[in-house]
């Protein structure tokens, strides 16, 4: 009985997911285009520059490309792997003499010096497939020199680490924002009489069942410049200038925190609700203060709850994507973001399944301990 | 909730308490707050005082040729996909309540995963996969993928019904003669209803805010409703789709009292 769903989840979301991140080692683009070179390049050591051969081989597969219009597709590639390909490509093709007078090596040398440089054949190497380390490597800013070696990136070329970072950083500031506003509230709705705490837990529930986009067109409204914080604040005579509190990455917090603040209070209010009360007073008639009967005895037992809540809203927050684009800036954009630029702005899917592959271990390694600590047979929803 | 030999201190604390719990509270509420009155605002900015109330953007909701096709089009898209997250989540459900096989764990981590994996790995390896086949313009690709997204909701509740159902229930009707299919039909599925309608219910309001996935595999002939608010959020905010919050925040009540009254009746059968 669990085989139909099985069966559907590995057509319509395993299966493509496997596919898309396939991509990202999988490198087939160039050997079609450009056969002959793709396979001479192989006896090449990296060092220098490869031999005559290797040379001509290349000439001629310029010549059957532009004849076939394929370069185009070939340029594409290795364009993303050295800046400057595509004119490099077009422009010796635009240059080549219907007979050879000098040897292969000179003449394209004497098209373009860059025919002498490592560097430009190494980018033939590195797409001659049918597998390829270039977009992986490049998601962690390092790249292989022709010779073998991996090397990082120059400082000013650093963008995907910094990626990296950022999305993590605004990931757990959005947790350590959600446990500061969720905690005392839960801990206050499992101290009320149960009537109250249910009326109150209708104020936790209905945002947490209304529209994303509601929400988010809701902050945006508050947020923008002539919005309404910055026209209250301004009617109340408090600021002259509006305020810049949209598209940067305090509206980022703000968005991210209000989307996914039910999912640290829901838990965490199930596990309070839990726990006796006679253990708090159990230990302030055994001498303790109010503050080490709630840190010693009260705390402790609410661990669960902020382990179950904390890593679910890390864990989801990690992908966020809509709400950053909507209400961020240039400088707020996350992970999810470039993955999306990648795939439907520049086409390169290379580097958008890479990018994929890195965010999605980082999920699935949280997921796994989700699963160890908290059980995902208790994932709640609501 | 406050004893009789509390200290001032303590009464201090408490009081501190429900005053930051009342700000969350009011940061919660917030965009419901805002947005509501602004959709019945007669003028056209969005911001307090209203110069005057009016229906003129609920009006302008239902008179476009913009949103009525999208919320249509999202109906669509929304019933398609929770009927097939229903049926295929609710089998599962049934499969693992019954066996206890190697690897189980997995697989039900493998199954529950849509719940986790960024929604933007799944709309481009989707729109990568299906592209060939002609499902990024039509309602199968997007139905399909909401679907898959939705499942793993309807496999937790249902299964969480479950965990409380006496199994014996079963071999007794068997017993009294009632063939497998009636026994489930009139012994199981009253039982378990709460939990496949509420996982019905998770599943549809998934594919009814979706966005990512929507952005990739529509045309412009399935343009959804969340679709239409995204467009219209990344021009500009006119106050049509703050009336279109409002109708959104109504469904979301409807949903939150379904949802709350479910639980209760499942909490009735447990005991």
């Amino acid at each position: 009985m669990i085989a139909p769903l099985f069966v559907f989840l590995l057509l319509s979301f395993i299966g493509p997911i496997g596919a898309l991140l396939s991509k990202s080692v999988v490198d087939t683009d160039l050997a079609p285009i450009l056969p002959r070179v793709c396979a001479a390049i192989g006896r090449w050591d990296g060092h220098d520059v490869p031999d005559e051969a290797t040379f001509a081989a290349l000439i001629e597969d310029i010549r059957a490309a532009s004849a076939a219009g394929t370069l185009a597709r070939a340029a594409t590639r290795l364009n993303y792997d050295v800046s400057g390909y595509r004119t490099l490509l077009f422009g010796t093709a635009r240059h080549l003499p219907v007979t050879l007078e000098t040897s292969a090596r000179d003449t394209l040398r004497g098209i373009d010096e860059k025919w002498g440089e490592g560097e430009t054949w190494g980018a033939i190497a590195r797409a001659s497939g049918p597998t390829t380390s270039i977009f992986l490597l490049a998601a962690l800013d390092l790249r292989r020199e022709p010779t073998g070696a991996i090397v990082s990136a120059p400082k000013d070329e650093v963008i995907f680490v910094r990626l990296l970072e950022r999305t993590f950083t605004i990931a757990a500031g959005v947790t350590l924002l959600c446990l500061v506003l969720g905690y005392p509230l839960a801990y206050a709705l499992a101290q009320a009489p149960a009537r109250f705490a249910n009326i109150l837990l209708v104020f936790v529930l209905l945002p947490f069942w209304t529209s994303l986009l509601v929400r988010t067109s809701a902050w945006i409204v508050m947020l923008q410049r002539e919005g309404v914080v910055n026209s209250a604040l301004a009617q109340l005579g408090l600021i002259d200038a509006p305020l810049p509190l949209m598209f940067n990455r305090f509206a980022v917090f703000v968005a991210m925190t209000h989307v996914l603040l039910p999912f640290v209070v829901l838990p965490l209010y199930a596990v309070m609700k839990t726990i006796p009360a006679v253990h708090t007073r159990a230990a302030l008639s055994l001498g303790a203060t109010p503050a080490v009967a709630f840190w010693r005895v009260y705390a402790p037992q609410t661990l669960p709850g902020v382990g179950a809540g904390v890593l679910m809203v890390f864990i989801q927050a990690l992908g966020y994507y809509i709400t950053p684009a909507l209400v961020g800036g240039p400088d707020d954009q996350m992970l999810s973001y470039f993955v999306s630029f990648y795939a439907s702005k520049t086409i390169n899917w290379g580097m958008a399944a890479a990018l994929s592959l890195v965010l999605l271990v980082a999920t699935m390694a949280l997921y796994y301990l989700y699963d160890r600590l908290v059980g995902i047979d208790r994932m709640r929803m609501g | 909730m406050a004893p009789a030999y509390e200290s001032t201190a303590q009464r201090a604390t408490r009081y501190a308490l429900w005053v930051y719990v009342a700000l969350v509270l009011t940061f919660l509420m917030a965009p419901i707050i805002v947005i509501v009155p602004l959709s019945l605002s007669a003028g056209s900015f969005l911001y307090f005082p209203l110069p005057g109330l009016s229906l003129r953007w609920y009006v302008d909701f239902f008179t476009s040729d913009l949103w009525l096709p999208a919320l249509k089009n999202s109906l669509i898209v929304g019933t398609g996909a929770t009927l097939i997250a229903t049926t295929l989540g609710t089998l599962a459900a049934f499969g693992f309540w019954r066996a206890r096989f190697a690897g189980r764990r997995l697989l039900f981590a493998l199954l529950l995963s849509p719940l986790v994996v960024p929604v933007i790995i799944v709309a481009v390896g989707v729109y990568f996969a299906f592209a060939p086949l002609g499902l990024t313009d039509g309602f199968v690709g997007l139905t399909l993928t909401h679907a898959a997204l939705g499942a793993p909701f309807v496999l937790v509740t249902v299964l969480s019904t479950l965990s409380g159902f006496d199994r014996n229930l079963l071999d007794a009707a068997a017993n009294l003669g009632a063939p497998p299919l009636l026994a489930f039909r009139r012994v199981a599925l009253p039982i378990v209803f709460p939990g496949i309608f509420s996982g019905a219910l998770f599943a549809f309001a998934t594919s009814f805010d979706e966005v990512v996935v929507a952005l990739l595999l529509t045309g412009p002939g399935q343009r959804t409703l969340p679709l239409q608010m995204f467009n219209g959020i990344n021009q500009e905010i006119s106050l049509t789709i703050t009336a279109a919050g409002t109708l959104l925040v109504a469904l979301a009540c409807l949903l939150l009292l379904t949802a709350e009254g479910l639980r209760r009746r499942a909490a009735r059968l447990h005991g």
